[in-house]
């Protein structure tokens, strides 16, 4: 209360130009996925810290549906005044174009970027009764088998799809693509043994890794995560190619004017410099150590490489696909 | 069983402080105030009251969440019986006899029987929980996408039975309703079916939308043209409770529908939605007199009652035991854990006990506080239903629009459930009842996924539903309830015929 009325009286206190000092109402912080998944969670969390800094509410608005491109058409077509922001990731702003052919936002050109909040690695999992001891063999076992190996995805477009298709075209496996909806269900069958493997973020995996109902091979990731220091990198596995990170980053929409854009950039880097907020990341397992895309510059640098990468992962992975079962 | 006690203490004592309960009398009156209101449910609900709780311990907000969640079960029978609008997916089979019991005077009798039957149910259920959710969880992990076709084929069995009158008729919507749910993305492919290029369409169409329509617009329509004897009918209020004969009448339906409600609450995947019509379908068949059913027969809404409570209940035991969500609902318990820093697991069990057993505890005390904040109500709403017809249609109308606006924000909503609205209107004008069309819709996206996923994992090999002992018996169950079902209806239409001849 007391850092609000400061901040009021700041503001006050600058001369006006005719145009009122931002923020000056609550924001909207639209999350393309539902409440509680690992984008929703880092949203709420990075949007609790920026609120105290910005002395307004960062509200987080849930907007579901067709893998997140409704909430970022959403967003792209809301004015650009500040107020209303999107959690944008890996999937909408990264592989959203290649997956979707009508698409009708283009991740660089109708956004304006902000800042990248945290990244949750990616980690390659398998049922309980895998047969294989480490990274190297299972690499080795679904090369060899993959036509009889099931692979679970919570749904086209969603981070276990791309991911683990750029991981079947690195080793060149063709398993049968098991469609779930969502991650939960897809989980479910992984532990009980309905499927044999599956690609997705560290967020969901975490506490069955650590109960023994499932098996992590590798993450994805240059060092190993402090959530999980048993698992062994990707690296050390032998597959040092296979580096994802499903980011998680706000944009606001195009022409947002330049102020409002480094206010709001300030105050992410404020966010993701408080201790309190990166234990509460950390421990979730999300990864902050891509500084470089934490900025507006560095984030629209990020976007032209990952529309670039998974265009290009994509569409050689669906030319690898295996005709749909008869 | 002395392990049970402590671990029941633990929980208690963490359940009954001043702050816990309060939260959990919140939760449930918000949650019973949403569940009466039709459209907004408890996923909006908790998603709007999540940042709400984040000044909360963990243990409270869960507590209040929670809440929220069987408070509505209670509040949706409260429509469904008054006004003949199921509030959620789970009181669609309480419209059936319990709005015909209104009709009769018998509400009051009605909403007793609901809402015992519930406590009774939720009592059951927390048992469970608290003895049995290990094993239980065990039984739920043998539940793969075969099993999970073979059950929703039973169940759509089961909307055979549903049907006051001809067979064919209800198999006609029951279809029907399997194509509606085809309406909208494609799940493996991301491509949009039957949504002629509306955007808001590509999730498919909302259960609200044929809910609203088909149930409430449709019956102010259909009361409308009818209106002279509503008066007549709502004159007489009749008992506020059960009396004695129909408690004893509902004592069966209640036990059987926990049972039914609580084994199939813990099945991944919303199971529980096939509670209430399982438990129907049942006291249907073992009923003396089925013909009673569809006319105001009470174990139709003791059955399904506690079926859906239970339900709701068990449905806590995959979130609790494994952290794997079984459906939307506990997917936002999972974040709002999460949230407060509790990543849920199979290791929440033993790292964090009080929490655990603390929530268990709170089950219970939240079905007391909702028994104790519905049983007086119900005179209320009974004498609700002595408001003027002509007064209480446009409310109703204004309501249910409101409703299915709050869901989604989207004007074209409400334009498709007048559309919806209309048809159901003409079809029940002809003999075609509704509810074996939202039984249909419902099962259809889960049928369709888990089907589909079946045949990619036995790469097209139909025989997987023989091979797999649970689904082959689950199939069996099916079969042999559709047979019974149409049979008698075959001996009387050929009875007919040796008559006429």
């Amino acid at each position: 209360m007391r850092q609000t009325l400061f901040v009021l009286a700041v503001v006050l206190a600058v001369p006006l130009e005719g145009r009122a000092a931002y923020p000056e109402r609550p924001i909207t912080l639209i999350v393309p996925f539902a409440a509680g998944g690992p984008t929703d969670v880092v949203a709420r969390i990075v949007g609790e810290s920026m609120s105290r800094t910005l002395g307004q509410q960062l509200v987080v608005e849930n907007v579901v549906g067709a893998g997140g491109t409704m909430a970022s058409t959403k967003a792209a077509q809301a004015a650009p005044d500040g107020y209303t922001l999107i959690m944008g990731h890996m999937g909408t702003h990264g592989a959203a174009p290649a997956v979707y052919p009508d698409l009708k936002y283009d991740p660089a050109k109708s956004f304006q970027p902000i800042g990248m909040a945290a990244g949750t690695p990616i980690l390659i999992v398998a049922k309980k009764s895998f047969p294989a001891k480490d990274l190297k063999e299972f690499v080795a076992y679904v090369k060899k088998n993959s036509e009889k190996l099931n692979e679970a995805h919570a749904g086209v477009g969603s981070v276990s799809f791309t991911t683990c298709a750029f991981f079947n075209s690195l080793i060149g496996a063709k398993p049968t693509r098991v469609v779930y909806r969502g991650t939960g269900p897809a989980l479910n069958d992984l532990v009980s043994g309905q499927v044999d493997y599956m690609c997705d973020q560290i967020v969901n995996l975490v506490p069955q890794i650590q109960a023994g109902t499932i098996k992590a091979y590798g993450v994805a990731l240059p060092q190993r995560s402090p959530a999980l220091p048993d698992v062994p990198t990707t690296k050390e596995g032998g597959l040092p190619e296979f580096q994802v990170s499903a980011w998680n980053a706000i944009f606001a929409p195009k022409g947002t004017p330049p102020e409002v854009v480094k206010k709001l950039s300030d105050a992410l880097t404020k966010a993701l410099a408080d201790e309190n907020t990166r234990k509460r990341l950390l421990d979730l397992g999300a990864d902050l150590s891509d500084k470089a895309a934490q900025t507006p510059e560095g984030l629209a640098k990020l976007v032209d490489s990952e529309v670039a990468r998974w265009k290009k992962v994509l569409a050689s992975a669906s030319k690898d696909a295996p005709p749909p079962a008869k | 069983m002395s392990t049970l006690v402590s671990n029941l203490e633990l929980g208690f004592s963490v359940a009954f402080t001043f702050h816990n309960l309060g939260l959990c009398f919140l939760g449930c009156l918000v949650g019973t105030l949403i569940g009466v209101l039709p459209g907004i449910g408890p996923i909006a609900t908790i998603t709007m009251l999540l940042p709400v709780t984040f000044g909360l311990p963990p243990v409270g907000a869960l507590i209040m969440l929670a809440g929220i969640y069987y408070g509505a079960q209670y509040g949706g029978s409260t429509t469904a019986i008054l006004v003949n609008i199921p509030g959620e997916v789970t009181s669609v089979v309480t419209t059936i006899d319990g709005h015909q019991m209104a009709k009769q005077g018998r509400a009051g009798a009605a909403l007793g029987i609901a809402a015992l039957g519930s406590f009774f149910a939720g009592c059951v259920a927390t048992l469970m929980i608290a003895g049995l959710a290990v094993p239980l969880t065990r039984v739920a992990l043998l539940f793969g996408p075969s099993e999970y076709a073979a059950l929703m084929t039973a169940g759509l069995a089961f909307a055979v039975v549903l049907a006051r009158g001809s067979i064919l008729k209800s198999i006609a919507m029951v279809l029907l309703g399997l194509l509606l749910s085809t309406v909208g993305q494609d799940l493996e492919t991301g491509v949009d079916r039957m949504t002629f290029g509306v955007a808001s369409l590509s999730d498919g169409i909302d259960f609200a939308v044929l809910a609203m329509g088909l149930f409430g617009f449709a019956e102010v329509m259909r009361n409308l043209t009818v209106d002279q004897a509503r008066d007549v009918v709502h004159a007489k209020i009749g008992r506020l409770l059960p009396s004695k004969a129909e408690l004893r009448q509902s004592a069966g339906p209640v036990v059987r529908g926990t049972l039914l409600g609580a084994i199939l609450g813990i099945l991944p995947g919303n199971g529980a939605v096939l509670g209430p019509f399982a438990s129907y379908a049942l006291e249907k068949k073992i009923a003396r007199d089925p013909r009673r059913f569809g006319r105001g027969a009470i174990e139709g809404v003791a059955g399904p009652e506690s079926a859906n409570n239970a339900g709701a209940q068990t449905s806590f035991i995959p979130l609790l035991t494994l952290g794997i969500p079984p459906n939307a609902v506990m997917a936002l318990m999972v974040g709002a854990m999460t949230i407060h820093g509790i990543v849920p697991g199979p290791l929440v069990m033993t790292r964090n006990p009080g929490l655990f057993w603390g929530v268990i505890a709170s089950m219970w005390l939240g079905n007391l506080m909702l028994l104790v904040i519905n049983l007086p109500l119900i005179g209320a709403w009974v004498r609700l239903l002595k408001v003027p017809y002509r007064l209480m249609y446009p409310a109703i109308v204004i309501v249910c629009c409101v409703g299915i606006y709050s869901v989604n924000n989207l004007p074209e909503d409400v334009l498709l459930t007048a559309v919806v609205a209309l048809f159901g209107y003409a079809a029940t004008k002809v003999g075609f009842e509704s509810a074996p069309l939202l039984l249909g819709f419902v099962l259809g996206r889960l049928l369709e996924e888990n089907l589909r996923r079946a045949m990619a994992i036995s790469r097209g090999d139909l025989a997987i539903f023989i091979h797999r002992p649970v689904s082959a018996w689950l199939l069996f169950t099916g079969l042999v309830v559709l047979v019974v079902a149409v049979l008698p209806s075959i001996r009387t239409r050929r009875e007919q015929v040796f008559v006429e001849e």
